[in-house]
């Protein structure tokens, strides 16, 4: 059960995400993360969809997927060199001791604080979904108020382009 | 300029679209007006919409035309599902036009209004909701593009009733190009030299052919093939009639209830050469048992995703059937040779085949595949076909050989109840002086009877061999041999009386009780009675059962054979 990352280009039509997202849930695929925007291209979409299996799965996967008329492109970006990047907002106690130990914390992970009350903070962090899980498994869990994540969206090192 | 309604009845006439079938209502009033204006497109009024799309889906099956249904918003559309779901699971091309709510109107809660992009998401090829009228026409085009390219399959476009009203300039699209829709046609010439390699090398091979052989129309290509390699070739119950079952190569069907040399030959080949098959469990039953055999397996499809879907493959060839079998038999033209041993994987073959796995015993009722062999006999074996689900159905694959394809019209993939009837209006309507056999059950028959109006209406001559046991067979069968015959709801009482039934109905009705009667019966209803129709009540023996039989989740050489019973 590997961890993949698949990219898909698909008309920005409307429907097209419920398509995709049907198509995981009808055929019990996971869907662990999935994200989803136009491109620079407006009649272009990008999705990035975490999900894990077998090989044979996730050839299915592919498969699946090109044969929906919408996709125009699909590929796993976890077969060769990439980068991938998701963003956390996470809302956490800001009080007493716990408010300078917060913005340690977030500073060792390289976030931001970008909402501040008296009693909270907002911290903004970007990186790879590991360092995201490592930074609230960090956190004392009774501090954390609320975390709304992306996803994770991916793109291929060098001349690896998925473009039409 | 020209209205909506107008424009989609221009884009049928410029698909040579002959007919339609359908069911008028508020949404598609404007369509129906447009439709009464002219006479290009003729409309066949069903009485339910699910008879719509089934006879749509059969137009399709029995010919290599694209069926068009056209039904109204909401409860229109829901019954048409039943029927959208069954044109998918076997791949059927096929355009259904469904009217829609006003768009000012989507998503209130409007009178007759349903999701219908959403309700058939899951069992379309793909679907359109048509937001502008200048988007109409090219949204029809792409729709009939789409069903009937690649694999094909059911698209539904869904048009608002304010879009049939405004009005637009008509331009149809000749063609069609769409960045996100290019399905491969032509196989990879290197995998096609290694399967020819593999055929050479072949000993104990076997071609398996399904349901792509017919849709692609390459049954000419497959027995010129098949001929020039002399091996056996086994059929799915979609692919019957792609290779002549009267052919002596021919091994009969495989699967569930194949006979006993299809099964064996598929489970012991050390080379499967698929064609337009699926490997699906009604065909190769438990797949572990199925991989306990090593072999080597060619896949020839035009869909990848059917390919090492269940079974691991070791030559994909990804493309449209006929091609492919062309290239392999000019690839043979230079010194192919087969393998000798291929001579005594014959003899093992006509030794399963000894074992006659059809045979059944007669009895004092009538027997249905009894039944199967006479209308087999006295249609020449030149009928269409259609049948609903259960006994009924794998008696009629057993026993009546169809040597053509496009002639064995039935619910594979999703195993549909009450498709026959219907699927005896659409190939009527695409073949008008085919001779048509609805086989079918008491049960099954019940849930379109409804569609004998629409039969009276247009004059279909459909003959009807309703099996009647008084129980669910296939059902009941199961429930005999997996639940200590605890026929839990299987047995149907209060059956009416056919015979008056058909005659309510302004039919011919015939109520056939013994062996002896049944043959002067068809005879009578496919001479006398040849332009009626004519519904044949045969009550059969209740306790027939249909072998052999591979159990569910069983391999496929653990047959149960009649004989062992």
């Amino acid at each position: 059960m590997l961890r993949h990352i698949i990219s898909i280009l698909i008309e920005n039509e409307s429907g097209a995400l419920s398509r995709v997202a049907g198509l995981f849930s009808a055929r019990g695929y996971n869907i662990e993360s999935l994200t989803v925007a136009p491109t620079e291209d407006p009649s272009l979409s990008r999705m990035t969809i975490l999900t894990s299996g077998s090989d044979e799965v996730l050839e299915q996967i592919t498969k699946q997927l090109n044969k929906l008329v919408d996709v125009v492109k699909v590929v796993d970006l976890s077969e060769a060199a990439h980068v991938e990047r998701e963003l956390m907002l996470i809302k956490v106690r800001a009080t007493g001791k716990d408010r300078e130990e917060m913005k340690r914390m977030a500073d060792i992970f390289r976030g931001r604080i970008i909402d501040v009350t008296e009693s909270t903070y907002v911290i903004e962090l970007t990186g790879a979904s590991s360092k995201l899980d490592s930074f609230i498994a960090a956190l004392d869990a009774g501090l954390i108020l609320e975390t709304v994540r992306t996803g994770v969206c991916g793109i291929g090192r060098g001349d690896r382009i998925l473009k039409v | 300029m020209i209205s909506g309604a107008e424009i989609v009845i221009r884009c049928l006439q410029e698909e040579k679209v002959d007919c339609v079938f359908g069911y008028p209502g508020g949404s598609v009033l404007h369509i129906y007006d447009a439709l009464f204006k002219q006479d290009q497109v003729k409309h066949i009024l069903v009485r339910h919409e699910q008879a719509a799309v089934h006879a749509a889906d059969a137009y399709s099956r029995s010919s290599q035309r694209v069926g068009v249904a056209l039904v109204t918003s909401g409860p229109g559309v829901t019954n048409t599902v039943t029927g959208i779901a069954t044109a998918y699971m076997d791949s059927i091309p096929m355009v259904v036009l469904t009217g829609q709510v006003p768009s000012f109107y989507i998503g209130q809660d409007a009178f007759q209004e349903c999701d219908t992009v959403g309700i058939t998401r899951p069992c379309v090829k793909h679907n359109f909701l048509v937001k502008d009228v200048k988007d109409l026409a090219v949204t029809i085009k792409k729709a009939f593009h789409i069903a009937s390219t690649g694999r094909p399959g059911p698209v539904v476009v869904d048009i608002p009733k304010d879009i049939t009203a405004q009005m637009c300039q008509f331009d149809y699209p000749k063609t069609i190009q769409m960045r996100s829709y290019n399905p491969v046609v032509k196989g990879h010439l290197g995998q096609i030299k290694k399967a020819v390699q593999i055929l050479q090398e072949a000993k104990r091979p076997v071609i398996y052919t399904g349901g792509g052989v017919i849709l692609s129309d390459a049954a000419e290509q497959l027995t010129r093939l098949a001929h020039k390699l002399n091996f056996p070739v086994t059929n799915t119950l979609m692919g019957l009639g792609g290779y002549p079952a009267t052919d002596r190569q021919f091994i009969g069907m495989l699967g569930m209830h194949g006979t006993f040399e299809a099964n064996n030959a598929m489970h012991y080949a050390d080379v499967i050469l698929a064609i337009g098959a699926r490997f699906d469990d009604r065909v190769i039953g438990n797949p572990e048992h199925f991989s306990e055999e090593k072999r080597r397996v060619i896949h020839i499809d035009i869909d990848p995703s059917s390919i090492s879907k269940r079974v691991k493959v070791d030559v994909p060839i990804v493309g449209n059937v006929p091609d492919v079998l062309e290239e392999i038999v000019k690839l043979m033209d230079g010194g192919f040779k087969t393998d000798p041993d291929v001579a005594n994987w014959w003899k093992q073959i006509d030794e399963w085949r000894g074992r006659d796995s059809l045979r059944y015993k007669q009895s004092e009722h009538i027997m249905p595949q009894f039944v199967m062999e006479k209308l087999y006999e006295v249609t020449g074996g030149n009928a269409f076909v259609t049948s609903d689900v259960g006994q009924h159905q794998m008696f009629a694959a057993q026993y009546y050989k169809f040597d053509k394809p496009r002639r064995w019209i039935n619910s594979g993939g999703l195993g549909t109840m009450g498709v026959g009837l219907p699927y005896g209006m659409g190939v009527l309507m695409a073949n008008p002086d085919a001779q048509v056999a609805c086989v079918t059950g008491e049960g099954s028959i019940q849930m379109c009877i409804q569609e004998l109006s629409t039969c009276k209406q247009y004059g279909f001559p459909i003959k009807i061999i309703n099996l009647n046991n008084g129980m669910l067979g296939m059902v009941r069968q199961w429930q005999e041999m997996f639940y200590s015959k605890r026929y839990s709801q299987s047995y149907v009482t209060s059956l009416p009386d056919f015979v008056k039934l058909a005659e309510a109905y302004g039919h011919v009705g015939m109520k056939i009780e013994k062996p002896e009667d049944v043959e002067p019966a068809l005879r009578k209803a496919f001479t006398e009675h040849k332009n009626d129709l004519v519904f044949m009540d045969f009550i059969i023996d209740p306790g027939a059962n249909v072998f052999p039989m591979v159990a569910a989740g069983k391999g496929l050489t653990e047959m149960i054979l009649a004989e062992d019973l």
